[in-house]
């Protein structure tokens, strides 16, 4: 069964060059360009994982993720968060908001999609 | 009721009252728990000033000579705000050198002579006398007045009675017993008396609060305020002249001898010198007291005139001395309990007078009149004898007694001839003498102790020609025609025309003639030989009081005494409990053991004469420490050569001084450097984690399109392209980033590179429109422009500007719709400037956003519209450009109706070349 994988971040170049990359690696792939619209997504698909940029206007990805874990019928979906301030705080804040990991921009390509195969158990 | 016994209870009871209060602060002091370490305590016992003079005098003044009754208070007000400096110095001084009176203070700094002291003490007793017969007279008048209630009599002349029928006497008796318990219980070396100090402070809020209140009972309870009063005044055409500011004649210099006069007063009278620098607690404390004396004499004036007119008015025509009005006008309206506070405010201002000046008098002339004569004829007596506290206190006892009845002497040969106000200023005027030697001895070394003698006894004998015996001829107690002959008809002679100085009231003359004669012979005296060494050391002392972190005293003498000689001297004066204790307290402060040691040194010598002078004033203190200690004269050039060291020694301290305030200035200089880096490092940090924010963003772009090219060889055409071109303008976003930010960078560090020339707006608007119509094109946008010719020059850098308009037009393009989009751009002129707009049809934006634009690396879009490809950091830079030039940039928009851009230069001025110059 193909993963479906939500990707959030209102940078539109950054959004499709992992939309061509996840799909490449046959994932079913959905985008939202803005907080809110990554929690609707996320709810009403049901993607197995979300992208989640942190700096996104309307509802940043901490925000996101926060009301993703309160909701107990999302429970398995996994969040890897990616965020362009690779500072130790906002790491540490993204984990303890419940996000199962963490890149920094700019990333790997290979590293990225290896750690979205791990996450989904893949 | 009034009558005699309610008077006579009342006033037992309020000097009962004031005993209380006396006691209690004794017995805090003894615990050291003193209730008069206040500085509002320390400025109402500088209401001492104000006696029954102030009292019931002041209206009598007003009721002759309108606001004449002024310079009394003008000059102590001026003294107090603008020379507190001399009060500061003579406060350290008499610290430092344990100096209790006035005549002490003379006499200690021209060289502690026994001389100067006694001339001292017989001036200040002369003087004050006719004073304190003042506050005997305004008494007994008050009481007699009282006596009579409800009818208003007028109190005759005393003299006309025995002595023992006479009121005043017994008056001037009850006061001197009353000032005995005060201020004569125990002795002590600093000569100090905090119960008496309360009790006067208690004193000044009552006659305070009497005057006031009989004040607004006659301006708003007989009459209908001031404005009533001064019109009734206004009519009444033998009145009138009351109105006028400067009375006619020798209105200005009576205005000016009267407020030196007074000025001088509130520094050198024996009470003043006693409340002011001896009773002194904190030299802090003067702070308050220099607002806060002038205040209260501000407030104890302010209903002169409203009484004195309120007075004259109700008792027209009626034989009412303008003296009593303050006390008739309650009587006249049988206001029973605002007459008895009234009363009780008159002997307030007279008993507080009475204690504190015959404490100071009695102290002087105990210490500087009678001890030194003791010690001359009886000095053998005294030194067998154990304990002369006994002694000191009886003579100070005897002085008050004395001082009292030559008071009651003076009220009864010439106190009838005068209204209280001029009994006053005699006082006064005697008191001034003591100004050359006090002024002079604190700020001119060269003043000698025969300078001093000189001085005093010129300007004293001057005053007791012109002012006292004229007083004395006025009440017929000399032959009158020693007033308007002269001496043995010397016509030139004449004491209120000396040397045919006419044309002066007799103040001024007085003045004229006793500082003249005063200040020649002390500068003469003085320069005719150079001081001695004891004088010169004594100068060093008082001039340099200011500058001496401790006293040098010590360093002055050289000898040898024994600890135990000392210690039973300093006994036999203070007692011995007391003496024993002083010297425990001394050697524990010192940390050594002074007491085991047999041999004193200086500085023990030296305190043993310090607490000595408290009790018996400095030169007889430095002749009984003679009398036990084999002291080893010093020569002149010795004690220049200490003082020299001395003053080195200072020089050194201040410079080490100077040096310490330098380094405590540049440590707090760089605790707020540091502060301000650490300010741009924190703006830093938030700066560079902005900009790599901003970095990261395109590189994951560029990274991650790159690997998607390097790892799919076999990657279709199409997408490769598109790849490849969002790599390349990624790239250039990059590049516009990294420009962009060194040139914020630049602007905010002032580091830009300005071009200030004279410019034709219309022109940069138009070539920066053309720059752009490309992209408006490419959207399928249009232009308008409207822009008036010949409009007025502006002053700023070509292409910083074209920058902010290439910066507006492009964002305006951005958020255009697709082909029906349209931008305007109109100049119009302001009044100080030209005002450009740039209008849009675009989705406008939103209030909350319209602060945000401008912030850096803030960009505003949201998903309906592509995230804009700029920066973050166009407007930013625009505004400030702006902003250099004395303009501004703002927006105004609705969402969703456009948005307009405006910004706002000044015109080019003519005379004002910009080149390079940051506005």
């Amino acid at each position: 069964m193909t993963k479906k994988v939500l990707i959030a971040d209102d940078e539109q170049n950054i959004v499709i060059s992992l939309d061509f990359l996840l799909r490449r690696e046959g994932f079913d792939v959905l985008v939202a360009a803005d907080g809110e619209e990554a929690l609707a997504k996320a709810r009403s698909e049901r993607p197995d994982l979300v992208l989640l940029d942190v700096m996104m206007p309307k509802m940043n990805g901490f925000d996101v993720c926060q009301a993703l874990r309160a909701d107990p019928e999302l429970a398995s979906m996994r969040v890897l968060m990616l965020t362009a301030k690779g500072r130790d705080t906002e790491v540490t804040k993204g984990l303890g908001l419940g996000a199962d990991a963490y890149m920094t921009k700019p990333f790997s390509t290979k590293e990225l999609v290896a750690q979205v195969r791990s996450l989904l158990g893949m | 009721m009034l009558n005699a016994p309610t008077i006579f209870i009342a006033s037992l009871l309020y000097l009962g009252l004031l005993f209380a209060v006396a006691w209690w602060g004794d017995k805090r002091a003894d615990q050291g728990r003193s209730i008069i370490a206040n500085p509002t305590i320390y400025a109402l016992s500088m209401a001492v000033y104000c006696t029954t003079w102030t009292f019931y005098g002041s209206v009598g003044r007003a009721a002759v000579s309108g606001i004449g009754f002024l310079p009394i208070y003008l000059g102590p007000t001026l003294i107090m705000a603008l020379g507190w400096f001399l009060l500061l110095k003579m406060i350290r001084t008499a610290k430092a050198n344990r100096i209790t009176s006035i005549a002490d203070f003379i006499s200690s700094r021209y060289g502690k002579s026994h001389l100067l002291g006694g001339l001292v003490t017989v001036i200040a007793v002369v003087g004050i006398i006719p004073y304190i017969a003042l506050q005997l007279k305004a008494v007994s008048g008050s009481v007699i007045l009282l006596l009579n209630y409800p009818q208003i009599v007028m109190p005759g002349r005393s003299t006309a009675l025995p002595v023992f029928a006479d009121m005043s006497f017994y008056i001037a008796m009850i006061l001197a017993a009353f000032t005995i318990v005060f201020g004569t219980r125990h002795l002590d070396a600093t000569e100090r008396h905090e119960g008496m100090v309360a009790a006067i402070a208690l004193e000044s809020s009552v006659k305070l609060v009497a005057f006031l209140a009989v004040g607004l009972y006659v301006t708003y309870g007989v009459y209908d305020g001031f404005a009533d009063i001064f019109q009734r005044v206004a009519v009444e055409e033998s009145l009138r002249k009351l109105t006028v500011a400067i009375p006619s004649g020798h209105g200005y210099t009576g205005w000016f001898s009267l407020t030196l006069l007074a000025g001088l007063a509130i520094l050198f009278l024996p009470r003043q010198f006693q409340v002011a620098v001896v009773e002194n607690v904190n030299e802090s404390h003067l702070k308050r007291a220099a607002w806060l004396f002038p205040l209260y004499l501000l407030l104890i004036n302010i209903f002169v005139l409203p009484i004195a007119f309120g007075g004259l008015l109700h008792f027209s025509g009626e034989a009412v001395d303008a003296d009593t009005f303050v006390l008739t006008l309650p009587m006249a309206h049988r206001q029973e309990g605002l007459t008895l506070l009234v009363f009780i405010g008159g002997l307030s201002a007279a008993t507080g007078m009475v204690i504190v000046e015959t404490i100071a008098l009695s102290t002087m002339v105990c210490n500087d009149l009678v001890m030194p004569i003791l010690l001359r004829w009886r000095g053998a007596e005294l030194a067998e004898s154990k304990d002369l506290s006994q002694l000191l206190l009886g003579i100070r006892r005897g002085a008050i007694v004395v001082i009292l009845l030559l008071g009651y002497l003076y009220f009864r040969l010439a106190g009838e001839a005068y209204a209280l106000v001029a009994i006053g200023l005699i006082s006064f005027a005697a008191v001034a003498q003591f100004a050359p030697a006090m002024i002079g001895g604190m700020y001119w070394r060269g003043g000698t102790r025969g300078g001093a003698l000189a001085g005093l006894s010129a300007g004293f004998l001057v005053w007791a020609y012109t002012l006292l015996l004229p007083s004395f001829a006025k009440s017929g107690w000399l032959a009158a025609d020693f007033l308007t002959q002269g001496p043995f008809g010397l016509n030139l002679l004449r004491p209120q025309q000396l040397f045919g100085l006419t044309g002066l009231d007799e103040i001024p003359h007085c003045l004229f003639w006793s500082f003249f004669a005063n200040i020649g012979a002390y500068v003469a005296f003085s320069v005719m030989r150079p001081p001695s060494a004891v004088e010169a050391s004594q100068a060093t002392l008082f001039v340099d009081a200011l500058k001496h972190t401790r006293p040098v005293g010590a360093a002055l003498w050289r000898g040898r005494a024994e600890v135990a000689d000392l210690l039973q001297l300093v006994g036999r004066f203070l007692g011995p409990e007391r003496a024993k204790s002083a010297f425990t307290a001394y050697a524990r402060r010192k940390g050594g053991d002074a007491e085991d040691s047999p041999e004193a040194d200086a500085e023990l010598v030296h305190f043993a004469e310090s607490l000595l002078a408290g009790a018996i004033g400095s030169a007889s203190a430095r002749v009984m420490v003679a009398s036990v200690a084999k002291e080893e004269p010093l020569s002149l050039s010795e004690v220049m050569n200490i003082l020299d060291e001395a003053s080195q020694l200072r020089s050194y301290s201040r410079q080490l001084e100077r040096k310490s305030r330098e380094l405590e200035a540049a440590t707090s200089d760089l605790k707020g450097a540091n502060e301000r880096l650490k300010e741009l490092d924190r703006v830093k940090d938030d700066i560079m984690s902005s900009v790599t924010h901003e970095l990261r963003t395109p590189l994951t772009s560029i990274r991650a399109f790159s690997e998607l090219l390097r790892d799919d060889p076999k990657m279709h055409l199409p997408d490769r392209e598109k790849f490849l071109s969002l790599i390349v303008s990624e790239t250039e976003r990059l590049a516009r980033l990294v420009n962009q930010t060194l040139d914020l960078a630049k602007i905010e560090s002032g580091n830009a590179d300005w071009r200030g020339t004279q410019l034709d707006l219309k022109e940069v608007i138009e070539q920066s429109v053309a720059a752009t119509s490309q992209l408006f094109s490419a959207k399928g946008g249009r232009i308008e422009l409207d822009l008036p010719e010949g409009l007025p020059l502006i002053l700023a850098d070509r292409d910083r500007l074209i920058q902010v308009m290439l910066n507006l037009l492009s964002n305006a393009v951005k958020f255009l719709p697709a082909e029906s989009g349209w931008v305007k751009v109109s100049l119009r002129t302001r009044t100080e400037g030209l005002e450009v707009s740039v209008i849009d049809n675009g989705p406008g934006i939103g209030v909350d956003d319209q602060q945000i634009i401008f912030e850096k690396f803030r960009q505003v879009g949201d998903s309906m519209t592509d995230k804009p490809a700029g920066t973050g950091l166009g407007l930013p830079i625009s505004r400030r450009i702006v902003e250099h030039f004395g303009g501004r940039l703002w927006v105004e928009s609705v969402l969703g109706e456009g948005a307009v851009f405006r910004f706002f230069l000044p015109f080019a001025r003519p005379d004002n070349s910009m080149e390079n110059a940051p506005l």
